[in-house]
């Protein structure tokens, strides 16, 4: 159903455009309740059983504000280094669409409760760019629509809509940055940053679980491009449904291609939601954007005002935890690592990994090496995150002691680590399932040594001649015949033993 | 001179799912500025040292623990729902609207 879009080379855009950005990225707080309701905040769930009359809009019932929800916005706000709110309202924003039962949705409009801040973005080559954080506000999620009878699930075509509203009420921050202007060929690659650089800063809060793939964090990216001849700022577009920090870089970049040619053909721009199409990478147009007065918000009469005294500001501000960038100085100095090793753990998302690694007992050494290359390579053969990877640091720090006691070889620890991620179990059982213990029985090597040498007679009379570096071919040949479960260095000692 | 026009009184009722007549755009946008004039003239009252009001208690920091409470079941969330379909309430078709 993608009609053929016309996009213009990349680097024409750039020749002929400067872009900006703007990005509002929606975060679900991992609050126990929802944002103005008891019901439980929870992901899944049978439909409609985190309903009560509060969230479901029945009459007579009222909202009364999650205290924890607050407290975590103003968390959010002070992280990212904005000034809270000394008084707010909340607001109800008027709308039709049945995704809130309400026909409004609770938010915060023109007193938002954390408003002029900034977050410092690294891009992968370390280049750091400072995004100006326009406001936090709080709001509340809507329930989930599900279309029935289009051919795409989407709406257009659909004969008629279900909804489930077990997400609706839950604690949502709205977090919008000013307009980031001056990004350039880079300005893909600064979206995914931003959000990236968001995500990480929000889990290190624990205030979500930042899992865009289960839509706790969303983000929704405004691209417009600013003629290099006039200057003047174009008109800008709202791509919706990004739900993962690549998608976000590659919306961006298909707006610019789109837009730069549209206006390439004398076309316009029309300011309008739309929707990004994960498996094409395009985006197409929603619904025109309804301006704010369209909303007819006004302040929530069912809630009282916010203000935050300045001594609980304060004492939330005492409760934030080491921040990303802190953290990453913290273990640069400690594991001594260079800019460039330090960039590229971050880039490879191994730096978390690495970190819980060595809480679990290993040594930074050990730990990135593990990360870096064999799991790195395991990720990658399986089109898998680092992350997402089927192994806990635990585990990995456990089989690294394995090694370090002697009871597994680096090969046979590789095999454990397959078996941990085959979901063999734990690098024990996998050692114990597998049969992977190292042969330490000097016995048994002693025989496999023997019956190696008897099957090379040529071999063993030059070990026997002296030319130890003939050892080599033996010790291979027990190593196959253990199947890789001896230790080399032993089995060497034997062979030259055994022709001394 | 009527306040409000009878474009905006189309497009409110647009908002608001209304269909609306031609003959009951012009009544209703007559009808509303009487209205909107007898309310406008809390101005004439109001002056710079009375802050606009919302509220009409001075509490601020009405806040809840974050306790679960029970919700209801999914059979009684639905009960009053003039359609249910897999759990979930049914609605018409929504065209040219998305969040």
């Amino acid at each position: 159903m993608t009609s053929l879009v016309e996009l213009m080379d990349y680097d024409e855009v750039i020749e002929k455009y400067d872009p900006v950005l703007g990005l509002e990225v929606h975060v679900e707080l991992h609050t126990n309740t929802k944002m103005f309701c008891g019901c439980a905040n929870e992901f899944g769930g049978e439909p409609n059983t985190h309903t009560c009359p509060t969230c479901l809009g029945l009459p007579g019932s009222l909202p009364v504000v999650n205290g924890k929800a607050v407290e975590s916005a103003i968390r959010i706000g002070l992280a990212l280094n904005c000034e809270i709110a000394e008084w707010c309202r909340f607001a109800r924003k008027n709308y039709f669409y049945p995704d809130m039962p309400k026909n409004f949705q609770t938010s915060q409009y023109d007193e938002p409760i954390a408003f002029n801040g900034w977050l410092d973005v690294t891009l992968d080559d370390g280049e750091v760019i400072r995004v100006e954080i326009e406001r936090a506000h709080m709001e509340e999620d809507t329930g989930k629509s599900l279309h029935v009878g289009g051919a795409t699930g989407r709406i257009h075509g659909a004969e008629h809509s279900l909804l489930d509203y077990n997400r609706a009420g839950v604690p949502l921050i709205e977090i919008v940055t000013k307009m980031i202007p001056g990004t350039k060929e880079r300005a893909p690659e600064v979206a995914r940053a931003y959000v990236t650089a968001l995500r990480d800063l929000l889990k290190a809060l624990d205030v979500s679980d930042v899992r865009m793939d289960q839509g706790s964090l969303r983000c929704d990216a405004n691209v417009s491009l600013s003629p290099k001849t006039t200057g003047a700022l174009g008109t800008r577009t709202e791509t919706k449904n990004v739900n993962s920090l690549r998608s976000v870089e590659r919306a961006v970049r298909f707006e610019m291609t789109r837009q730069a040619a549209v206006l390439e053909s004398g076309g316009e721009v029309i300011q309008e939601t739309r929707h990004f199409d994960e498996s094409s990478g395009s985006t197409s147009s929603g619904r025109k954007k309804e301006t704010a007065e369209d909303y007819r918000y006004f302040p929530e009469p069912d809630l009282v005002p916010i203000a935050p005294s300045r001594e609980w500001v304060e004492e939330l501000r005492g409760t934030l935890p080491e921040l990303p960038w802190e953290r990453r100085a913290r273990i640069q100095k400690e594991w001594n690592l260079t800019d460039e090793v330090l960039r590229d753990l971050v880039n490879a998302n191994a730096l978390d990994l690495i970190e819980a690694t060595v809480v679990a007992g290993a040594k930074p050494d050990e730990a990135r090496s593990w990360w870096v290359s064999y799991l790195a390579q395991q990720a990658n053969t399986r089109g898998v995150e680092l992350t997402d990877l089927p192994i806990t640091p635990a585990q990995v720090a456990r089989v690294i002691e394995l090694v370090n006691t002697g009871a597994l070889t680096n090969k046979l620890a590789r095999e454990a680590v397959n078996g941990v991620l085959e979901g063999e179990g734990s690098p024990d059982e996998v050692v114990e399932k597998r049969g992977l213990k190292v042969v330490s029985d000097d016995s048994a090597l002693e025989k496999a040594v023997d019956e190696a040498l008897a099957a090379q007679p040529d071999v063993a009379q030059k070990i026997r001649d002296g030319k130890v570096q003939a050892a080599g071919a033996i010790v291979g040949a027990v190593m196959k015949a253990t199947k890789g479960q001896a230790d080399a260095a032993r089995v060497r000692e034997i062979v030259l033993a055994r022709c001394s | 001179m009527p306040s409000i026009s009878r474009d905006e009184v189309a497009h409110l009722a647009k908002l608001a799912r209304l269909a609306v007549t031609e003959d009951e755009l012009d009544l209703f946008a007559g009808q509303l500025d009487v209205i909107l004039q007898s309310v406008a003239s809390v101005g004439d009252i109001a002056t710079a040292d009375i802050p606009p009001t919302s509220h009409a208690v001075p509490l601020t920091n009405v806040f809840r623990e974050d306790v679960v409470r029970p919700s209801l079941g999914q059979q009684q969330a639905l009960s009053g729902a003039p359609e249910a379909e897999d759990g979930r309430f049914r609605v018409p078709r929504i065209l040219g609207e998305e969040a």
